[in-house]
């Protein structure tokens, strides 16, 4: 199953970006191989609109879960019409290499 | 004749509903020329509060066309989606979904060219509404009001100025704060901007926005100072340096605040308020012979 962190950098050791639309990078985690790959998100600066263009990519990308600090509400519709899971993080001194950390914890029980 | 005065800020809170209206009152009052009242303020258009007697007389819808997806005929290949400007159609090939925000389409019909499969169809959404008043005095009040949630300001605004383009008289359009969009598809084609500040930081710092958007429009322009007695000096010294008009201050004044809360007409409540807006009317249309 992949799964997106929306990070503000390109490692593990960058934190959480908490806004999904506008996130920096994502970090797609492939829960099934463990690996993880970051992406730049070229939606950054778009006047409008940001949210349902980064939603699209999720879908496109067939991810089931993205951890995020917070979704629009048209974000939010697309990716609840296509079940994907919302997580939302409120701690937000979190690494995306402590998320991964958790998630690979959770896949080992 | 026909004569257009935009009543601008820049700043919110400075007056420019205070200015538009009290003007309007003493150009009905005092002036030969018919005089019409258009609230631009489309987010939150409030001139209506000031005329209690006034009375509702017709009203139009507001719409724009926005296309509509015809899912038989797309073929999801992205086309419309890249050439719009403003994300306002979401395609997912491998899902097979297509749909259109109507929120943030601006309605530029890119998409309707971009689409070869004749997938896209317009059709007409409303987005606010054109209400006409009587309000007693003049001529009467044009008020657009967009619908709450949208972000679509200037078409509302393009459109009730199309519908009062023609009037014979004096128009003030009463425009939203700020300077962007919506302030510039006010101000354009009025023959006059009336820009109202506060003596502050804050109204010297957004006065110097507004006056920027006048000059670069190439419209004439003067300045009504509210509120005077507060702040300091900088904005005196900066309209002396620019050579800037200034058509009038208003002192502040408790007594005002009180009164225009409880939706007063100053320029009835006190002779010498009415003094202030006699001198701005004939500053503003004596040079033109009005």
């Amino acid at each position: 199953m992949k799964t997106v962190i929306t990070s503000k950098g390109d490692s593990f050791d960058s934190p959480l970006d908490p806004r999904f639309g506008r996130c920096a990078w994502f970090c797609l985690y492939d829960e099934q191989t463990g690996e993880a790959e970051f992406m730049k998100n070229d939606s950054v600066d778009v006047a409008g609109g940001a949210g349902t263009r980064t939603a699209e990519k999720m879908i496109e990308w067939n991810v089931k879960k993205v951890i995020s600090g917070d979704y629009g509400p048209k974000a939010k519709d697309l990716l609840d019409r296509f079940n994907v899971q919302l997580v939302i993080m409120k701690n937000e001194d979190k690494t995306v290499g402590e998320i991964v950390g958790k998630l690979k914890e959770r896949s080992g029980d | 004749m026909s004569y257009k005065i935009a009543i601008a800020s820049g700043k919110g809170g400075t007056g420019k509903t205070t200015v538009a209206v009290n003007l309007y009152n003493v150009i009905a009052k005092y002036h030969e020329q018919d005089v019409l009242l258009v609230d631009c303020d489309v987010e939150e258009p409030n001139d209506l509060l000031f005329f209690s007697g006034a009375k509702r007389l017709d009203g139009e819808v507001v719409s724009h066309r926005v296309p509509e997806l015809d899912l038989d005929r797309c073929t999801f290949c992205r086309k419309c989606s890249e050439y719009c400007e403003f994300n306002a159609i979401t395609v997912i090939p491998p899902v097979k979904f297509a749909a259109v925000n109507p929120d943030l389409c601006h309605s530029c019909g890119a998409c309707l060219y971009a689409c070869k499969d004749h997938a896209l169809v317009e059709k007409r959404v409303g987005i606010g509404e054109l209400t006409r008043y009587d309000i007693g005095l003049g001529a009467g009040l044009v008020e657009g009001k967009m619908n709450v949630g949208l972000a679509l300001q200037t078409p509302v605004i393009r459109y009730i100025k199309d519908k009062t383009r023609d009037f014979n008289g004096i128009a003030l359009y009463d425009a939203p704060p700020g300077t962007s969009c919506s302030v510039v598809s006010t101000v354009a084609d009025s023959d006059y901007v009336i820009l109202v500040t506060e003596p502050t930081p804050f109204g010297l710092h957004d006065l110097r926005l507004a006056a920027g958007i006048a000059r670069e429009m190439g419209k004439p322009f003067g300045v009504v100072v509210n509120k005077t007695g507060i702040g300091n000096n900088d904005l005196y010294e900066y309209l002396e340096q620019e050579g800037i008009a200034l058509l009038a201050g208003i002192p502040f004044k408790k007594e005002y605040a009180e009164k225009y809360a409880g939706g007063a007409l100053l320029s009835d409540a006190y002779g010498e308020y009415e003094a202030f807006f006699k001198t701005i009317a004939n500053n503003i249309l004596k040079s033109k012979g009005l």
